[in-house]
């Protein structure tokens, strides 16, 4: 995407959107929807971008939750400064599993099996080791106040994850305008001819890998501040893991809006099947797979390329190159 | 005479227990078009990924530019200005020839609007500039073999490799290119070419090497190596060049 234009516009209309709508009900929908979206974003990075699909997200959800429960209850630490630490979190953990696995040259099935089984360690780690809560997991205190980073109203925690969101729409914009992010796109279309060209594929991944985590991070940040409870099945579930990946792929795995229209599409679907089918337990997955199947088989690309694929029905092929 | 610009010394490489680049020792002078030739498997392309630090040599040293790089990975070599196209063409398939070529062009053009503008120039000399906005996947193969030399070039490379760049191109096309490689030389870029077209490596190549069954067995001017027996042989097989005597005698 060239203009900012339509980022600025998406900011803006999501902003004032609180001062038409009050219903509690309304803005938790919009506020968790907001939250899968900033995971999403944060897969998005280096799946979308990257290439590198990562089946374990949950590693750097979980870990933002973790981190910036366990600082504020063992630890007494002001719930802002929490929430950083729990991103830089996300970034150490990119770091160190993006080292392990790019360095040993994995790449598609073999990096996403890895992700899913560092997410499964430490999943299993966190529900026994004492300092998480082990079992019971962690509450944090209810303590209504702005230095602790709680609301009363909901609109404010609405606008708290959409700045994060923001940022995170804008960090992309500015990745998809920036040499690393041709260098990442050239990764993921084709590793050695990138290399080729003087690109360090490993650097590359790294760093993309690194602000993936943070991004996710803060997801799962948000997450402890919004429902002040953590356990290893929340930080370190295959659910967020599935969510991470499955909003950019449905809205449109490599594109600036694709995790944000996908978690809209999942969530409103999600909701709808519940409500239709009076709670019946796992058929809100039976949707989401059924919506995943339908998006990959009409438009590889998701929500957003579809328009790109039905236009591409139509597109001429090009003209020959001239000669001499 | 000058230090050249590539110089590889008794450079080997084996895949198991193939040798497929044995002890080969040649050099590359600066500012020179050179043609590598050679029966089909005889290591071309295996000696094109070990200059341009695709593979490690099993043995032997490497030195460009006068010093030794042996065992550089690839994208520090690319920054050092060894450029290389694949003989199998690698473009970004998803991508516009104008993003393919950008994507070389952002190694000396960090920001990018002049990265775009170095990728225009690219284009233009290649003669890429009508389909700039083209998906990759849509050209035809004179145009993948284009950019894939597009690319190379975004590098602003010293030393360019090229494999095989006319293979599978009608006589007009090649034709077309011709000029194109000539105009490199002119710009001052040492290019080493992996070529089976002989009208080409008579017509652009001052010095020819001669590689079969992963050794050098010969090299010197086009005409001289033409004249080789050992180089007739290694492509006609044994015996070749006596019977191709008695014939024209
Ligand atoms: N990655 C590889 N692994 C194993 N064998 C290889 C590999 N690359 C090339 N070879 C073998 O090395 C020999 C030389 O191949 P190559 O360099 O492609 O020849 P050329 O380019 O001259 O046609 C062939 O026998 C080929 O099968
Ligand atoms: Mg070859």
């Amino acid at each position: 995407m060239k203009s900012f234009v339509p980022v600025a516009l998406v900011i803006v209309a999501l902003a004032v959107l609180p001062l038409f709508v009050q219903s509690n009900v309304v803005l938790n929908f919009l506020v968790v929807t907001l939250m899968l979206a900033l995971a999403g974003q944060g897969w998005n990075i280096l799946g979308g971008y990257g290439g590198q699909y990562s089946f374990g997200h949950a590693i750097f959800f979980g870990t933002g939750a973790y981190v910036t429960a366990i600082l504020q209850v063992k630890y007494g630490v002001n719930a802002w400064l929490a929430f950083g630490c729990g991103m830089v979190a996300g970034a150490v953990v990119g770091t160190v599993v993006g080292w392990l696995a790019f360095r040993a040259g994995l790449r598609g099935s073999y990096f996403a099996l890895v992700t899913l089984a560092f997410a499964e360690v430490l999943r299993i780690v966190a529900s026994v080791a004492p300092i998480t809560g082990a079992g019971v997991g962690t509450l944090v205190n209810l303590d209504m106040r702005f230095s602790a980073m709680q609301f009363q109203s909901r609109a404010v925690f609405y606008w708290l994850i959409l700045s994060l969101v923001a940022a995170a729409l804008i960090i992309t914009w500015l990745i998809e305008r920036s040499r690393f992010g041709a260098w990442l796109i050239a990764v993921r279309e084709n590793e050695d001819a990138a290399r080729a060209l003087g690109v360090n594929a490993l650097t590359v991944k790294l760093g993309a890998m690194v602000i993936s985590g943070v991004v996710t991070a803060a997801a799962g940040c948000f997450y402890v501040q919004y429902f002040l409870f953590v356990d290893s099945h929340i930080a370190y579930g295959t659910w967020i893991s599935v969510e991470a990946l499955l909003t950019p792929i449905i809205g449109g795995a490599g594109t600036i809006f694709g995790p944000l229209v996908g978690a809209l599409v999942v969530r409103a679907l999600g909701e709808g099947a519940l409500l239709i089918t009076g709670h019946a337990p796992g058929l809100d997955l039976v949707v989401f797979g059924m919506v995943l199947i339908a998006v990959v088989w009409f438009s590889p690309s998701g929500i957003i390329g579809l328009r790109k694929t039905l236009l591409g029905k139509f597109r001429r092929p090009a003209a020959e190159v001239r000669r001499g | 005479m000058a230090e050249p610009l590539l110089d590889l010394r008794g450079v080997s490489r084996r895949f198991g227990g193939l040798l497929a680049v044995g002890g080969v020792s040649m050099n590359v002078r600066e500012g020179s078009i050179t043609a590598l030739i050679g029966p089909n498997g005889a290591g071309k392309t295996t000696l094109f990924s070990l200059i341009s630090g695709f593979l490690r040599p099993s043995e032997g040293e490497i030195y460009y530019d006068g010093r030794d790089v042996t065992g550089e990975p690839s994208h520090k070599l690319a920054r050092r200005g060894i450029g290389r196209t694949f003989q199998i063409v690698q473009p970004f398939a998803g991508l516009t020839v104008r993003e393919n070529i950008r994507v070389g062009a952002y190694l000396r053009h960090p920001r990018r609007d002049d990265a775009m503008a170095a990728a225009e120039k690219v284009a233009r000399e290649v003669g890429l500039e009508p389909v700039l906005d083209a998906p990759a996947d849509t050209l035809t193969v004179a145009g993948r073999k284009r950019l894939e030399l597009a690319k190379a070039l975004a590098t602003e490379p010293k030393l360019l490799l090229l494999d095989e760049v006319l293979a599978g191109l009608n006589p007009s096309e090649i034709r077309d290119i011709i000029p194109v490689i000539r105009g490199l030389q002119r710009r001052g870029i040492t290019v080493l070419m992996i070529e089976h077209v002989m009208q080409a490596v008579m017509s652009l190549a001052e010095q020819v090497f001669v590689l079969a069954e992963g050794r050098l067995i010969a090299e010197g001017t086009p005409e001289a190596v033409a004249a080789d027996r050992a180089v007739i042989e290694a492509y006609l097989g044994h015996g070749a060049a006596v019977r191709l005597a008695t014939v024209s005698s």
